[in-house]
């Protein structure tokens, strides 16, 4: 890997043919050389910041323009949301947060609200990565299901209210009412399904206007949102050092187990062979943003950093370096 | 010109309680407050206001001496044990006491 510059490889993926370098070494996404940017940068504390405000605006118009792709293909293609597929990604969503909590307990000895926090994030999901996997598979012409974006809005949630239980348990005085609206109305789930709904009205030819914004320059905001969290990412490694290797190697296996389920559950439900890499990296995506954020007011003896590093420092770089390349094949695999 | 003796209560805390604390201070009768994003560093480590999960806020609020007590207790009581949160008071003088 050394040996591949970031001008080669972009020029080797600009020109790839659909499909041809699936069975090559895993070419590095141009856009992920940005992201290897901004945690070199971050970690030489080079002078590089990002206003929050970029941020905001780089990942409101990612959210948008992943719900109106979507969008536009239900429209061109119709076709629903098969209950099944629902029942089982909601179930998905509550039921991950299971054995990620029964290993922070067994193994890595986290007291209850600890390893809640840590299941919380690991059952639900991270935008960023899902907007890596499709841009990968964008790459290289594989094709995967339509309402994809939907599953984000599905897994995001069902697994903080999981965390928020194992915590809390069904008693104490917490506002769920509150808490559900607030969950329900956050930023990814509203951009992504008001993305999903103004394409699906609007159409192919009703984007049109707006394709260089949201679909052309797609994976230049791409590449700008990866060196953020870059910098973001690597803020958080002096923070890994103190909670030890069970972080790490928990940061490391849990997305592989949990890309495996997920990809059993894809194939189960019939998806595509890219449905079901989607599937399963986004089961093996940690959240970064709605988890933290409902959690540290649900269950606020919680230590908010432990979670948080896991996930940024640890489970988005292994997923959208290695992780995504590996669970496309394990899809290749299933389907063969 | 005549002026009147308040209470300034300014907080630094994790955005993450915004929310919540705006909640508590309609509840307390608070009828206004200021609140900007803050860095800083402090008893629970560097805290930067470029990115949401981690950032900071600042808020101010004037008010009369006893309603700045009633909001400065009922915060230390619920929020200090799990919350990075400092609170601190100065008398200020404003020109519209019905304001405030």
């Amino acid at each position: 890997m050394a040996s591949v510059t970031p001008a080669g490889v972009s020029n080797t993926v600009a020109h790839l043919p659909g499909g041809s370098a699936r069975h090559d070494m895993p070419t590095l996404d141009p856009v992920i050389w940005f992201f290897v940017l901004g945690l070199v940068a971050g970690v030489a504390r080079a002078d590089l910041r990002l206003p929050s405000a970029i941020y905001d605006f780089v990942s409101t118009l990612l959210l948008l323009a992943i719900g109106l792709k979507g969008g536009v293909e239900l429209a061109r293609d119709g076709g629903g949301l098969p209950l099944p597929e629902l029942g089982g990604i909601l179930l998905l969503g509550f039921l991950l947060p299971l054995p990620a909590y029964a290993a922070a307990r067994g193994i890595g000895r986290l007291g209850r609200a600890d390893a809640a926090s840590l299941a919380a994030h690991y059952g639900s999901v991270s935008v960023g990565t899902y907007a890596v996997v499709i841009g990968y598979l964008a790459t290289r012409g594989i094709a995967f299901e339509a309402r994809a974006p939907v599953w984000v809005v599905l897994l995001e949630v069902p697994a903080i209210v999981a965390g928020i239980l194992l915590a809390r348990g069904l008693s104490g005085k917490l506002a769920w009412g509150r808490l559900l609206r607030e969950l329900f109305l956050g930023r990814s789930v509203v951009l992504l399904l008001g993305g999903l709904a103004i394409g699906w009205v609007a159409g192919p030819e009703g984007t049109a206007s707006i394709q260089p914004l949201f679909f052309d320059l797609f994976k230049g905001i791409l590449a700008l949102f990866l060196l953020e969290m870059g910098l973001i990412a690597a803020a958080q490694l002096p923070t890994l050092r103190r909670h030890g290797v069970f972080i790490v190697a928990f940061g490391l296996l849990a997305p592989v187990v949990f890309a495996v389920v997920g990809a059993l559950l894809g194939r189960a439900l019939g998806l595509s062979p890219g449905g079901v890499t989607v599937l399963a990296t986004l089961a093996a995506s940690a959240s970064y943003i709605a988890a933290p954020a409902a959690i540290r007011t649900a269950v606020p003896e919680a230590n908010p950093s432990l979670s948080l590093t896991a996930s940024l420092a640890v489970t988005f770089p292994f997923n959208i370096i290695v992780g995504i390349p590996l669970y496309e094949r394990l899809a290749a695999a299933l389907a063969a | 010109m005549e002026q009147f003796p308040r209470r300034l209560l300014t907080i630094v805390t994790e955005a993450a309680l915004e929310r919540e604390l705006l909640a508590e201070f309609d509840a307390l009768g608070v009828r206004g407050y200021t609140i900007s994003d803050a860095r800083g560093k402090g008893g629970r480590g560097r805290r930067q206001s470029d990115w949401g999960p981690q950032g900071n806020i600042r808020i101010e609020i004037v008010c009369d001496p006893a309603l700045a007590e009633r909001v400065a207790t009922q915060l230390r009581e619920r929020y200090y044990d799990h919350y990075a949160m400092i609170l601190f008071m100065q008398d200020v003088d404003v020109l519209r006491r019905e304001k405030f």
